[in-house]
């Protein structure tokens, strides 16, 4: 009882912030309002026993991206542009809800020691973990071990990312002591370029 | 925010506990939750905080930029040439078993060198597009006020020629 009360009310929490973030318009508000629906969906995953994924989630989507996004916002205007519900997105969206919602009921109780999904290959993982590798924590033996070709894509996605980042604005990360040379610096990469 | 006396002094007592905290989730990521990933977004964000709370100028000087690439780089290399390490020795890419005369020890290094160079290419990461966005930013700034130094000059010159 007390967890179906616990898993409610982060929910309904979950609900209310993101209508909250649709309906506002003060792009701040909007960016803090992000932050704090990470912060609950990292404590949803708390209650559902996947500690390393509300660590990431509390880490990235809390920290990392609501300073990220309020350093974009310095360069936008603080009010979101008014705009009306178009009705073809939100008739898509709602199918999109309620297709899902009935794929759930097909899904097998969580927990269920005889779902698919545990009697795959995940027992030779949790035996292996404790025995072939000796790492306690099986996310970080199946993370990096097991699945370390995953992990290597990951960091490469990552690296990729930064680089597209840099390449499109990062020639602009040092600021210029005197106005004027920096204008002559700029004008000069662009000719190279 | 850099006047604000009680923000000042709770940003130095934090700074280093939250990169003792990212060492502790980088390095302790066998035996509890947590991992390479998420002790270089932690570590990351101590040093967006002192750019935050200090000032951009001073946080590029506490993490200079050649450092970042240097960083982003590295991390991947540490992982790529652990992978080449197990070719090396004879065995698959990534097969972290040869890297010990024990299997077991060898998973334990290969895992800890995997995660570590995990964790420095997301920190260098993290702190480099904060530093990218906020930095665009202050240039841009600087941008217009060359443009309006630069307008006021013409305009001056404009007024001499006038007077002329």
């Amino acid at each position: 009882m007390a967890g179906f009360l616990v898993n409610a009310s982060l929910i309904a929490l979950l609900a209310l912030i993101a209508i909250l973030a649709l309906r506002l318009h003060r792009l701040f508000a909007v960016v803090m309002l992000s932050g704090a629906f990470s912060l609950v969906a990292a404590a949803q995953f708390v209650v559902l026993d996947a500690v390393d994924v509300a660590f990431t989630e509390a880490a990235v989507g809390a920290g990392i991206s609501t300073v990220l996004a309020l350093a974009t916002l310095s360069l936008l205007p603080a009010q979101e542009k008014p705009h009306s519900i178009s009705l073809v997105p939100a008739f898509l969206a709602t199918l999109t809800g309620l297709l899902l919602a009935v794929a759930v009921s097909d899904l097998p109780v969580f927990g269920d020691p005889k779902a698919p999904i545990h009697n795959h290959v995940a027992p030779e993982y949790i035996i292996g973990s404790e025995q072939a590798i000796g790492v306690p924590n099986i996310v970080t033996s199946v993370l990096a071990s097991y699945r370390s070709f995953d992990t290597f894509g990951e960091t490469l996605v990552v690296f990729t990312a930064v680089l597209a980042v840099l390449l499109i604005i990062g020639g602009y990360t040092r600021t210029p002591q005197k106005p004027k040379k920096a204008k002559r610096k700029t004008k000069g990469s662009q000719n190279a370029g | 925010m850099q006047d604000d006396i009680v923000i000042r002094v709770v940003a130095k007592v934090m700074i280093p506990a939250v990169m003792l905290f990212a060492l502790y989730v980088q390095f302790h990521g066998d035996y509890g939750p947590g991992g390479g990933f998420q002790a270089g977004v932690i570590f990351a964000s101590a040093f967006v905080l002192n750019a935050v709370v200090f000032g951009l100028n001073k946080g590029r000087h506490v993490w200079p930029a050649r450092y970042n690439l240097m960083g982003i780089c590295g991390g991947v290399l540490l992982y790529g040439f652990t992978g080449v390490a197990g070719m090396v020795l004879g065995k698959n890419f990534l097969n972290f078993n040869v890297l010990s005369s024990d299997p077991v020890a060898g998973q334990h290094l290969g895992i800890l060198l995997v995660e570590f160079g995990v964790g420095l290419t997301v920190a260098a990461v993290m702190v480099m597009l904060f530093f990218t966005f906020a930095g665009r930013t202050a240039h841009l700034r600087l941008l217009s006020k060359s443009d309006a130094h630069e307008r006021k000059v013409s305009a001056s010159k404009t007024a001499k020629k006038v007077k002329k």
